[in-house]
């Protein structure tokens, strides 16, 4: 029971990381793609929705191969620790958030800058403004960023090597037990899974709910 | 108050607005007329430094824009657009919101949101949502989201041009009698002859993308510039 209590605890921990990361790069590049006028500014936004659908065992493996100890980045140690799980489900996740966030500025009436700036707003003070006017779709854009994380296996498996105790995790817990035949238990674990996402979704859809109707 | 000399505004890589040369007093009302895409809006954004001018200059009380800092050149004018482009918030932090940018305490914006909304008949809707508002009653909202501020400079494009004929005229009286009571300097762009006449001390006709003729509404009226101008005119509604 403590086992799986840990193995829950840090599904929520890393993939929650991964997620804030994910906001706190994907939101200024989002805005920044969406307000900008600039040469290339369609092939960086065509990247970036490509970015939308990476595989996460590619990630996985660019990021094994990056972390590996022979590789480029292999003096910090951190392949097969959760930090290695962090890092691959943000690179996961940032395109998504910063696709929806460019996406979300974008559906906007573009002369509402404008009429921001004509009323003495600041460049700050746009952006904000800007935000909380599309914040509905912004939160949509976290919890897509959320899902595509905690759902993921692959890259998990791969950077994290499921090592018990330190770095696994809910899905990799799964594909073990379905390895083992161990089909009730990987019954549970998905069940605990689905849960958990559910609960943190309906969360976040009351908190989008909400700000609707204020 | 404002001069303009020699300004080009050129729209992607195409001449848009061409001035020679153009004097706005202080009190005055300058109506800006001309046919759709002549360049009136241009006009506007311009005046408001939302867009940067290839050529020429704009001087406000002595001062070229870039002797200006930005930010506070832009808190001396309020733009009102076409459309009222409300923010999803209520109708009183809506008239509110340029306060806020600047800081204003919140005592003040109260007294002062109260008052303009008061003055502009949307008092009883301070509370609504702006998407529940009628046109009209939106467009309200945002003259006294401009007014509020009380700027040197109040810039309108074609605020009234999405409204009911109805709506519209008694809009226009109360913003026509708000600009008398208080001689503030407006830039205001209409289709309508009959407005410019009534509304202001000065009528600019901008034809082409460039100023034609600038003067009272008879000189414009009795003595067209040009062809152009003359032409213009006639299809105007009267």
């Amino acid at each position: 029971m403590t086992e799986i209590f840990n193995i829950t605890l840090l599904s929520l921990q890393v993939s929650a990381i991964a997620t804030v990361i994910s906001l706190l790069v994907g939101l200024p590049f989002g805005t920044w793609l969406a307000l900008g006028n600039f040469r290339g500014r369609s092939f960086i936004l065509s990247i970036i929705n490509t970015g939308m659908a990476l595989p996460p065992v590619v990630v996985g493996l660019v990021v094994a191969i990056m972390l590996w100890r022979s590789g480029p980045l292999g003096s910090l140690h951190l392949i097969y620790t959760p930090v290695a799980i962090i890092i691959a489900q943000t690179i996961i996740a940032a395109p998504v958030v910063t696709g929806l966030t460019a996406a979300a500025l974008e559906a906007l009436d573009p002369r509402l800058q404008q009429q921001l700036l004509g009323l003495g707003a600041s460049r700050g003070q746009m952006i904000w403004y800007l935000w909380r006017e599309a914040r509905l779709p912004l939160l949509a854009a976290l919890m897509a960023g959320f899902g595509s994380v905690i759902s993921e296996v692959g890259a998990s498996m791969m950077v994290g090597g499921n090592i018990r105790g330190q770095t696994r995790v809910l899905t990799t817990a799964i594909v073990l037990e379905t390895s083992k035949g161990e089909f009730g238990q990987a019954l549970a674990l998905s069940t605990l899974l689905l849960v958990l996402t559910y609960l943190i979704n309906l969360a976040l859809t009351w908190i989008q709910q909400r700000g609707a109707k204020k | 108050m404002i001069q303009i000399r020699d300004l080009l505004i050129q729209r992607n890589g195409i001449d848009a607005l061409r001035i020679d040369s153009l004097d706005i007093q202080r009190g005055e009302t300058l109506t800006v007329v001309g046919p759709n895409g002549a360049g009136k809006s241009t006009l506007l954004l311009a005046l408001a430094r939302l867009i940067k001018p290839a050529s020429g200059e704009i001087i406000y009380d002595g001062r070229s824009q870039k002797q200006w800092d930005e930010l506070e050149y832009r808190r001396k004018i309020s733009f009102v657009f076409q459309s009222p482009l409300l923010m999803d918030m209520s109708v009183e932090q809506n008239v509110a919101l340029g306060l806020t940018f600047r800081g204003t305490p919140k005592e003040e914006i109260s007294e002062r949101v109260g008052k303009w909304m008061k003055q502009l008949g949307v008092e009883a809707l301070s509370k609504r949502r702006a998407g529940q508002l009628s046109g009209g009653e939106a467009q309200r909202v945002s003259l006294a989201r401009a007014f509020v501020l009380d700027p040197e400079l109040l810039l309108l494009d074609e605020p009234f041009s999405a409204l009911d004929p109805p709506t519209r005229a008694k809009l226009f009286e109360d913003l026509s009698a708000l600009l008398k009571e208080d001689h503030r300097t407006a830039v205001f762009v209409t289709h309508n002859l009959n407005e410019a006449t009534k509304l202001s001390h000065r009528i600019a006709v901008i034809v082409g993308g460039i100023l034609r003729q600038v003067g009272t509404a008879k000189q414009i009226k009795s003595r067209p510039a040009d062809e152009t101008v003359a032409a213009f005119l006639h299809e105007l509604p009267q």
